[in-house]
């Protein structure tokens, strides 16, 4: 892209989020959409985060609230089960850690350079007081 | 008609494919995108969308990206409401014509909106939509300031709140006028459904926008979006705050159907008192002041007296 002058800006323009013809869109899952270069998709937002969500998959009682409540779409449900996070996507926000309702948490922060084996083998114990 | 898409439960809701993509560039915690997913997962027909400038359009189409996955337009800051009601005419008239290539498709037209777009500076256009009677969906993301610009005080900022041309210091404590009645204003004009809804009720808020569509005629949602740049909070207390400003009644869910009849959509179990929604928010900081203490039983009074003015309203069928 090059850098116009003040007085030469494009009027408009029109993107195109997916490549080729397009059939049914709400009942196609992202990994069989054709997506476009232009679609952010296909760009990442990984560098934004300080902290990241582990998953662990023994305590997920798949009740999906972190689905739901996920404003980045990196929650990844398939067939009503959660099966993993998009790390593309995530910003670190932490919203659903916070919305999880299993004990321990099935989803939890960490800082961005930890080991995910090491943190998935000394994942909290069940909290016997708050029940 | 095209069918309603059935959702009985959270399990069944998400096997819905997002046609709102990851990578926009809202803040972290940010609530306007929980709500724009539940918009359109709601339903699966094809769907025509507008955004006025505010965060979610600067947001989701930074050049050369989008963040759409569906016919998505944005011309100004005042008429993305008219650029959907105009969409929608030309439907209706290629459908008179017989020109339309797919007639069995039943698109539904919805225009996203932050507060500022809605309250002030897009009113008059969406006033004009909702006379001329379209039929289209008016959802607004309320967050109550005009984030995008940095925290300027709009017709939808409350009292007492701190924002960028309205702050508290020595000689004030904040914005002094109350918040517009937008649902009010809006069932006035006859329309055939206005809702309030936030998305930690996220089953109240799919039937009030399944209930939308389904109607015909031009549709007012009011969705609360808190906002933690601005409102001031940790972006992971986002859902928390939503919590709060439902379970308190600083934001009732309830919705008017033909501009009468009235009905509250949800009844908290435990009230919060409205002090605990204010202390989690750092614009409300200055309230907790001695001076300015007597402010916050203000805002009790008032969201009690909104909350039997409801609940009369409801019972009266008026």
């Amino acid at each position: 892209m090059q850098n116009n002058g003040w007085d030469e800006f494009e009027i408009g323009a029109m993107l195109r989020s997916f490549d080729g013809e397009v059939k049914d869109i709400a009942t196609t899952l992202q990994e069989d959409r054709n997506y476009s270069s232009s679609n952010s998709f296909t760009a990442s937002v990984a560098d934004w985060r300080i902290e990241k969500p582990v998953f662990n998959k023994d305590f997920c009682i798949d009740c999906q609230f972190c689905w739901i409540y996920c404003p980045d779409i990196s929650i990844i449900s398939r067939d009503k089960k959660m099966i993993g996070i998009d790390m593309d996507h995530c910003k670190g926000c932490g919203i659903c850690v916070e919305v999880c309702p299993t004990n321990p948490k099935s989803l939890l922060m960490f800082p961005e350079q930890a080991d995910e084996e090491a943190e998935l083998a000394g994942w909290p114990e069940k909290d016997k007081e708050e029940k | 008609m095209s069918e309603i898409k059935k959702i009985k439960n959270l399990k069944e809701f998400s096997t819905s494919a997002d046609r709102f993509e990851g990578a926009n560039l809202l803040c972290p915690g940010c609530a306007h995108s929980i709500i724009v997913r539940e918009v359109l997962n709601a339903t699966n027909d094809d769907l025509v969308l507008s955004a006025s400038t505010g965060c979610l359009e600067v947001c989701t189409a930074v050049y050369p990206y989008t963040s759409w996955d569906a016919s998505w337009i944005h011309i100004g800051f005042e008429n993305g409401s008219t650029a959907v009601a105009g969409a929608e005419a030309m439907y209706k008239a290629l459908g008179n014509k017989g020109r339309l290539k797919q007639p069995d498709r039943n698109p539904k037209f919805v225009s996203f909106a932050g507060d500022g777009a809605s309250y002030d500076i897009g009113f008059q256009w969406i006033s004009g939509c909702f006379e001329r009677g379209h039929n289209m969906m008016h959802v607004v993301l309320d967050n109550e300031v005009y984030a995008n610009t940095g925290g300027q005080r709009s017709s939808s900022t409350p009292i007492g709140s701190s924002a960028t041309t309205s702050p508290a210091g020595r000689v004030s404590y904040g914005e002094k006028k109350n918040k517009k009645d937008m649902m009010a204003i809006m069932a006035a004009h006859g329309s055939p459904y206005v809702a309030q809804v936030s998305p930690n009720k996220w089953k109240n808020m799919v039937k009030a926008i399944q209930h939308g569509m389904a109607v015909e005629g031009p549709v007012f949602i009011n969705a609360v979006s808190a906002c933690t740049t601005e409102w001031k909070f940790a972006p992971e207390d986002t859902m928390a705050l939503q919590d709060l400003a439902t379970d308190s009644l600083v934001f009732p869910l309830y919705e008017i159907i033909d501009g009468t009849e009235l009905n509250i959509t949800y009844r908290p179990k435990n009230v919060v008192p409205v002090e605990e929604y204010l202390a989690a928010q750092g614009r409300f900081k200055h309230l907790f002041k001695d001076e300015y203490k007597y402010l916050i039983k203000e805002w009790q009074e008032r969201v009690d007296a909104k909350w039997d003015y409801l609940q009369r309203r409801e019972e009266a069928k008026v």
